[in-house]
């Protein structure tokens, strides 16, 4: 076992992801209206964010990685704005 | 550094298997020329065809449908199979490991699993061409959803090939972060290695965003979810939108690492060193990150709103910048330099004056009220084929002329490939500046029919291919029949570390790995005339 974290860790880190899991699924069974796409979304994100910390390593890493990790999530956004500020500003006639 | 009791890389085993199953960063480059070349040909006979149609109006030599499928053959194969990997994975693969001073790529196996996904990925292409796409290249929907050609087979190929190209450009800029040799630091690191690290960097960030794009599609057509369909809730434009979101960094995928080529040829040319190394260096990273913000400006037709049309023309704009920096600073090097007009040189002198038209051209259709005029126009096949032809391909052929001695340890003959340069850059022009007029006289692209009074034009056009052809096939000629005798280990007298050693270089390139202690591109000082 190397330094990027115990097995016990490992296995909090699962049970939380498989409890995000359930909740999931849990948060599937309401209906929230315009809220439901952004909760899921928010609990997906959490998910993909322990994974990225803890199984990939990324809590260990250096500043440059951390970069190189975080800048396709600012071109995510960029995808993602320009594409909703097109989609809200066109003039429908 | 002489590697005379090691075997070459070329004499390092023989048949299939020592090539199909080796993890020689430089056998796994070859490979990829092959194919890539192979893939080239077939592209460019498909284009022939395209234009030896267009001598008379209606009907010349095929149906419609036919026209409609090679055009689109032509450029799904170009663009994916061609231009994408060409100079990256070939060159690339060949050379960085040479140029940084390493043994290999830091992970060989992934390189040569990389190129088997991109036979697979091509293998699944040329399936699909049992009932092959008539869409054009850009996979629009709602046609494509609705096309009965086997355009999710030819997508899913592209699918795959995505994944080649996703582990070239991590593998790539790893080697780069880790095996540099002692002393090579980021600003000693020779130009075309900042260009394929620029380029590795778009391969890894946008190429997801087209293979998600793809999945979305086969979601579409084959399970009726509706992303692109109105009918079904969905936006055509966003695919658009999602498509051109890695369509428009890719076009920097493909001309970048051929901007990197330039900048290694012309100091050695002009015997000067480079001028204004960080700033074209910066200027790789700098389109690399300004290519993500533009990809709008291909959609001012399409729908898109008023403000969203204004925010991309005006960063368009500023993607010209660091592209400008690149040729202002080619042309300081050349000045006043001991000019010497090798072949390599002639399509790199080449290179920039097409590309500026190129370029130059490209702010006319980033400038919205110009581009309602010109879209879907011959002005924007002319000026894409002279960025991709006039700018990479012109590239990829100097470095087919300028690392020849390098990779096969043999020279080739100057005064015939001289020739086929002539007759290559005649038949381009000649085929495509007419374009510029035809489409601002109105005439649409892909259309199977014209008007008449267009004929004369489109004649012109269709001429400048056989030149081309004839320049093209010499060239082949030529590269194919070298001439007796082996190349000398640095014939160009370059400073960079690829021609340190013998040609072709050894097996593990290094008998030891060098310490790099000068700038690399030190050409007319005191220290080359020492070395």
């Amino acid at each position: 076992m190397d330094n990027h974290g115990s097995y016990k860790s490992l296995i909090n880190i699962w049970i939380l992801l498989m409890f995000l899991t359930v909740v999931t699924v849990g948060a599937a069974q309401f209906d929230f209206g315009a809220w439901n796409v952004p909760i899921a979304l928010i609990i997906a994100s959490v998910k993909a964010g322990v994974v990225a910390l803890h199984f990939m390593h990324l809590k260990h890493e250096d500043g440059l990685t951390w970069v190189f990790a975080s800048y396709p999530l600012f071109l995510l956004f960029l995808l993602i704005a320009f594409t909703v500020t097109d989609m809200f500003s066109r003039v429908v006639n | 550094m002489s590697q005379e009791q090691e075997k070459n890389y070329l004499e390092n085993g023989e048949g299939f298997a020592s090539w199909f199953f080796t993890v020689d960063h430089k056998r796994i480059g070859i490979m990829y020329l092959w194919a890539i070349g192979v893939f080239f040909i077939i592209a460019a006979i498909a284009s022939f065809l395209v234009r030896f149609e267009h001598l008379t109006p209606g009907q010349t030599i095929m149906t419609a449908h036919t026209y409609n499928v090679l055009f689109t053959l032509h450029g799904s194969m170009m663009v994916f199979l061609f231009i994408v990997p060409g100079v990256a994975a070939s060159f690339g693969n060949f050379l960085i490991p040479l140029m940084i001073g390493a043994k290999d790529v830091i992970f060989p196996k992934l390189n040569l699993y990389s190129f088997w996904l991109y036979l697979l990925g091509a293998a699944v292409f040329m399936i699909a061409l049992a009932a092959p796409a008539d869409t054009g290249w850009t996979f629009y929907t709602p046609y494509s959803i609705e096309s009965g050609a086997n355009v999710i087979l030819i997508t899913f190929g592209i699918f795959i090939l995505g994944f080649s190209s996703i582990l070239t450009g991590i593998n790539f800029i790893v080697t780069m972060h880790k095996l540099r040799a002692p002393g090579m630091t980021w600003d000693r690191l020779p130009l075309f290695c900042w260009a394929a690290y620029a380029t590795s960097l778009l391969q890894v960030l946008a190429t997801p965003v087209v293979g998600i794009t793809l999945l979305l599609l086969i979601g579409e057509r084959f399970f009726g979810l509706g992303f692109f369909d109105p009918a079904r809730g969905g936006d055509p434009v966003l695919f658009q939108h999602f498509f051109w979101f890695y369509s428009h960094p890719a076009v920097y995928i493909m001309i970048l690492p051929a901007m990197g080529i330039i900048s290694e040829v012309i100091p050695v040319f002009s015997r000067k060193p480079i001028f204004g190394y960080k700033a074209i260096a910066y200027a790789s990273l700098a389109i690399a990150l300004i290519s993500f913000l533009v990809w709008g400006h291909h959609m001012f037709v399409s729908g898109q709103s008023k403000l969203i049309n204004v925010i991309f023309s005006v960063i368009t704009y500023a993607v010209a910048v660091p592209t400008a920096i690149k040729v202002f600073n080619w042309l300081w090097t050349l000045y006043k330099g001991s000019i010497e007009l090798s072949t390599a040189m002639l399509y790199s002198l080449a290179f920039i004056f097409l590309f500026t038209i190129g370029g130059l051209t490209g702010l006319f259709l980033g400038a919205l009220a110009a581009d309602v005029h010109l879209h879907d126009t011959y002005f924007v096949v002319a000026h894409m084929h002279y960025v991709m032809i006039g700018g990479t391909v012109f590239g990829f052929f100097a470095a087919l002329h300028f690392w020849y001695p390098k990779m096969w340890g043999r020279m080739f003959d100057e005064f015939k490939a001289k020739i086929a340069f002539v007759l290559i850059f005649i038949g381009f022009n000649v085929i495509f500046f007419p374009q510029f007029i035809l489409g601002t006289l109105g005439m649409p692209r892909r259309y199977f029919n014209y008007a008449p009074e267009f004929q004369s034009l489109h004649q012109l056009s269709t001429y400048g291919t056989w030149i081309g052809a004839a320049g093209f096939i010499l060239m082949l000629w030529t590269l194919m029949r070298p001439l007796p005798g082996k190349a000398p280990g640095n014939p160009y007298r370059s400073l960079s570390l690829e021609w340190s050693m013998d040609s072709p270089p050894g097996t593990f390139n290094f008998d030891e790995i060098p310490t790099i202690t000068e700038p690399v591109y030190n050409y007319g000082t005191k220290i080359e005339e020492e070395s």
